[in-house]
């Protein structure tokens, strides 16, 4: 932190990492599927303090919305529908754990490297006080995202198609 | 005179003026002010159960022709309080093969999310938690804690109808949560902003007059957000034997209780602010600001008193027939609506244009509902089938 004394963003963001951390861990360690699936709302739920320690509130919002209701859920009912559901003991390795360990490290050392040699650039200005009418703008003008917006609801659009066909009884 | 019409301000201002007055920094007084906010808004939450299980009992028997709790003095008002006492003396039992720390946390953060969405909701123009300029996805997101909470309850009792009742939990509350979304929607296109205090302040015309088909739908789900009779199907007595709470016994059942009147208090307070106005009341927040709160309370609690009418008088739907409901008629209805609202915007700026517009739009739109589900609804599909039965049983 280049020698600035420590403020209380950077407690926050200590807080914070080590809440994602330790959800992170029980995600991979837990060796009950359900309690893992908890574990990782946690983790998504940290992250969302992220966006808020950075004053993007929308985006917080948006990732408890969609993570913590959405795909957690999602992921606690493929769970729950799943063989083992009543079982809940399984093991938390396979035997190709030596593999993934170090597929695991290459990423690390890759990541680390990268993030350690960038020079990352910095705002100067504050962040403005409403973003979400400007986020709105940006969605919907001709200029800026409109057609990215409108091709991903196309796209939701088909795979609601899709699950429906593909789920319909003949 | 000021003074007492500016009450709670003034108040604010007086207590933070004390504390600077002992000598402590601004970011003591400043902390100290947000805690006692935040136990304020806690106590309002939590009283919510004893002022409206009374109510709730009396109001639905004297619907139903019944004197309802009569013994507890006076006229059975304490009956809550004395339930409390009941509850917490009773013994407190987990299932020999429960997931014990999930068994317990799900009592401990039921009510969390109910009482989160209290941080934003507004009392007064100055009277709020906090005025997020996301206000109303805040209180979106956070409705989706609370299906998570439903359903560690559910599965950590390690009870097969808790587990099916925490499946109805995800499906009940996301087929509802859509168009409920949908409605907010219409509401933000008018108001032109996510804050709770902008909506309020957007509403020269209230938007239940302005948009009532909204504002039904929105009723509806609220009700089946909150839990209420004829949309419980989470924990429809005569089938689940109440659902994903049926081990918890004792404080944590009351925890669950406790949770079901702060989220119906919660929901009535949103529907007050999204469609009824919030703390305006034909120019009185303007004379008498001091009545602010309680022009808010009283509109809560008309909204509570619709839930338990509907309460006394419908019957409970089957579940099957809940959830087509939500997708087969509430979500293209709210899609109609939010169509209707980005036109209506998009044709004229004036308020009372847009509002007298946006009526009109609805009066068809309802005219037009009605008349397709006079064609379609109530026709029996499998008309045969239904004869031979009729045959056989005569």
């Amino acid at each position: 932190m280049n020698g600035s004394p420590l403020t209380m963003s950077h407690v926050v963001f200590i807080i914070l990492s080590a809440i994602a951390l330790v959800g992170a861990l029980g995600v991979v360690l837990n060796r009950n599927l359900f309690r893992a699936a908890l574990f990782l709302v946690l983790s998504f739920v940290a992250v969302a303090g992220f966006y808020i320690l950075l004053e993007a509130e929308f985006l917080a919002m948006v990732q408890i919305l969609v993570y913590v209701g959405a795909i957690s859920i999602l992921i606690i009912f493929a769970i729950m529908l799943s063989r083992r559901m009543m079982s809940p003991e399984i093991k938390a390795f396979n035997e190709q754990w030596a593999w993934a360990l170090v597929a695991a490290l290459a990423l690390f050392a890759i990541l680390a490297f990268v993030l350690l040699g960038v020079v990352w650039p910095t705002a100067e200005a504050s962040v403005p006080e409403n973003t979400i009418s400007d986020l709105g703008q940006a969605l919907v003008s001709p200029d800026q995202f409109v057609l990215v917006f409108e091709v991903a609801s196309v796209l939701l659009l088909v795979a609601l198609v899709g699950a429906v066909i593909v789920a319909r009884e003949r | 005179m000021d003074f007492i019409l500016n009450f709670w301000t003034e108040l604010g201002a007086w207590a933070q003026g004390v504390l600077y007055g002992w000598g402590l920094p601004e970011w003591a007084v400043n902390l100290i002010s947000d805690f006692v906010g935040v136990l304020i808004l806690l106590i309002i939450g939590v009283m919510a159960v004893l002022i409206f299980t009374p109510m709730e009992r009396k109001v639905i028997a004297r619907m139903q022709d019944r004197p309802g709790p009569n013994r507890v003095w006076p006229y059975g008002l304490l009956q809550a309080l004395a339930d409390a006492i009941k509850m917490l003396t009773k013994e407190d039992v987990t299932p020999r093969n429960a997931d014990r720390a999930l068994h317990m946390l799900g009592a401990l953060i039921v009510a969390v999310p109910a009482l989160l969405v209290y941080a934003v909701l507004p009392w007064g123009p100055n009277i709020i938690g906090k005025d997020l300029n996301v206000g109303v996805l805040f209180i979106v997101a956070i409705g989706s804690i609370h299906v998570l909470a439903l359903l560690i309850a559910g599965w950590g009792a390690n009870n097969k109808f808790s587990l099916l009742s925490a499946f109805r939990v995800v499906n009940q509350l996301l087929a509802y949560e859509i168009p409920m979304v949908l409605c907010i929607l219409a509401v933000i296109l008018f108001s032109k902003t996510m804050s709770t205090q902008g909506i309020v302040e957007a509403q020269t015309i209230p938007y239940f007059v302005s948009m009532p088909v909204a504002g039904l739908i929105f009723l509806i789900c609220a009700m089946a957000e909150a839990n209420r009779s004829p949309v419980d199907l989470l924990e429809a007595d005569s089938e689940m034997v109440a659902g994903y709470m049926v081990e918890y016994s004792g404080m944590k059942f009351a925890m669950f209780f406790i949770a079901e009147y702060v989220n119906m208090f919660a929901v009535a307070i949103l529907i007050s602010t999204l469609f009824l106005g919030g703390w305006k009341f034909f120019g009185l927040e303007d004379l008498a600001p001091v009545l602010t709160p309680f022009i808010v309370f009283a509109k809560a609690v008309f909204v509570i008193f619709c839930m338990l009418w509907f309460r006394a008088t419908f019957p409970r739907m089957r579940f099957d027939h809940l959830v087509g409901f939500a997708w087969k008629f509430l979500v293209p209805l709210s899609m109609v609506n939010l169509m209707l609202g980005a036109l209506v915007v998009k044709l004229t700026e004036n308020i009372w244009g847009q509002a007298g517009l946006m009526l009109l739009g609805n009066l068809v739109v309802i005219a037009v509902t009605f008349i397709i589900l006079n064609r379609t609804a109530g026709k029996v599909k499998d008309a045969p089938a239904l004869k031979r039965i009729v045959a056989v049983e005569r």
